[in-house]
């Protein structure tokens, strides 16, 4: 039987099908990693209830154990508590960074409006564009200083 | 079906009509950022639908009734069978009109989950934070296009306030509680509250609140308008023609 540990090292090897940057763990979309005799579960939380990404998700999570040898796996969803962005690690952060995309505003911050920073040039002087974006977890924004449009990962807390 | 089921039934109903009439909206946007935002509100209405059919069929299974699945109760049901309110089976119409009926049915969506979040059965409670988080989402969007429309040129006003008068004698029905509703939530409290988030609204978007009038109802008993079976003669066409099909 494989190490829990080391479990989690190959779900930090599967990423997100439409933020490839970024991984399932350091998106927050796996909540636990438990074993039941032989049969390993993995728990997962959706995001947006709607999102067509987490049924590729749980997909990839099952095929990435096998090829490492583990199984059987079985995929639990669990709803409650339900997922925030304020489950988003830090590593993660930096990852929807590197990718041009703002990350949400850190946790305790999201009630009030943030300053949405570009992940371009740096500058808070930004504005909303559309309140949706290229998917349900994004909002698209625009920096009136050098102009670019950019991907903002909307707050959900 | 039991009172629970009948009640997940309601609300996933609401959601599965009102997701597909936003729906219709694909490809049809006044702008890109429109049409990417409709579709988008009507993913996750229709991810909040499928969690709360599934539990419906679960909670009729339970209570020793037949199991029907996510896919039964939203393909193989007749107008008849569906518990939507009416409010959300009116047609697109403008776009003064299909934000004018998000905005009346968000302002209400909303608080209903944070009573059901707060105070429901656990499994409808834990459904009702998920969609809670999205529900706040789309009502500050809706409030920002009532606003900017209401109190946009002469003719947006226009157009809003005609939206607004056709569509008031709907919103009884969301506060109309009855058994069903009873075992599960107080809904007539959510009233109050409801009438001073969308008086507040209009007011700002220099509309004026429609006097009382009759309002009608029927829907979450299945006493549905011709439009609700327009509706899903387009939605349901593919299980019906080809049963079981899969893809």
């Amino acid at each position: 039987m494989v190490a829990l540990p080391q479990v989690w090292e190959w779900l930090q090897e599967v990423s997100d099908p439409e933020i490839p940057a970024i991984s399932v763990v350091d998106l927050g979309i796996v909540r636990d990693v438990r074993w039941h005799g032989p049969e390993l579960e993995v728990t997962i939380t959706p995001t947006y209830s709607g999102c067509p990404a987490i049924q590729v998700i749980a997909g990839d999570i099952a095929s990435h154990l096998r090829a490492h040898g583990v199984q059987p796996v079985r995929l639990t969803t669990r709803l409650a508590p339900a997922w925030s962005t304020d489950w988003i690690t830090e590593r993660g952060r930096e990852a929807l960074r590197q990718s041009q995309i703002t990350p949400p505003a850190p946790p305790g911050l999201t009630a009030i409006a943030p300053q949405v920073a570009c992940p371009h040039c740096g500058s808070g002087d930004t504005e909303c564009v559309s309140t949706f974006g290229s998917t349900p977890c994004k909002a698209l924004y625009r920096c009136r200083a050098c102009r670019e449009p950019f991907d903002y990962f909307k707050p959900l807390a | 079906m039991n009172t629970a089921a009948e009640f997940c039934l309601r609300l996933g109903d609401s959601d599965l009509v009102l997701s597909q009439r936003l729906g219709e909206w694909c490809g049809h946007g006044p702008v890109l950022e429109e049409d990417l935002a409709l579709t988008n509100v009507a993913l996750d209405l229709l991810g909040q639908a499928r969690l709360w059919l599934t539990l419906a069929g679960d909670l009729e299974a339970e209570a020793g009734g037949q199991h029907r699945t996510e896919d039964d109760l939203a393909f193989l049901r007749d107008a008849g069978q569906f518990r939507n309110l009416l409010l959300v089976e009116q047609p697109n119409g403008d776009y003064a009109q299909t934000m004018t009926r998000q905005y009346l049915f968000d302002a209400w969506h909303l608080p209903l989950l944070n009573a059901l979040a707060a105070g429901g059965p656990a499994r409808i409670a834990a459904i009702a934070a998920k969609a809670q988080k999205e529900a706040a989402y789309h009502l500050r969007r809706s409030r920002d296009w009532v606003v900017r429309l209401g109190d946009g040129t002469t003719e947006s006003h226009r157009r809003m306030q005609t939206a607004l008068d056709g569509l008031w004698p709907f919103t009884g029905e969301m506060f109309a509680a009855d058994a069903v509703d009873n075992a599960v939530v107080p809904l007539t409290d959510l009233q109050t509250p409801w009438r001073e988030e969308v008086s507040a609204t209009l007011a700002l978007a220099t509309l004026e609140l429609p006097a009382a009038a009759w309002m009608q109802k029927g829907g979450k008993q299945g006493v549905h308008s011709e439009k609700l079976g327009h509706l899903l003669a387009e939605m349901q066409f593919l299980q019906r023609a080809y049963p079981g099909a899969q893809w």
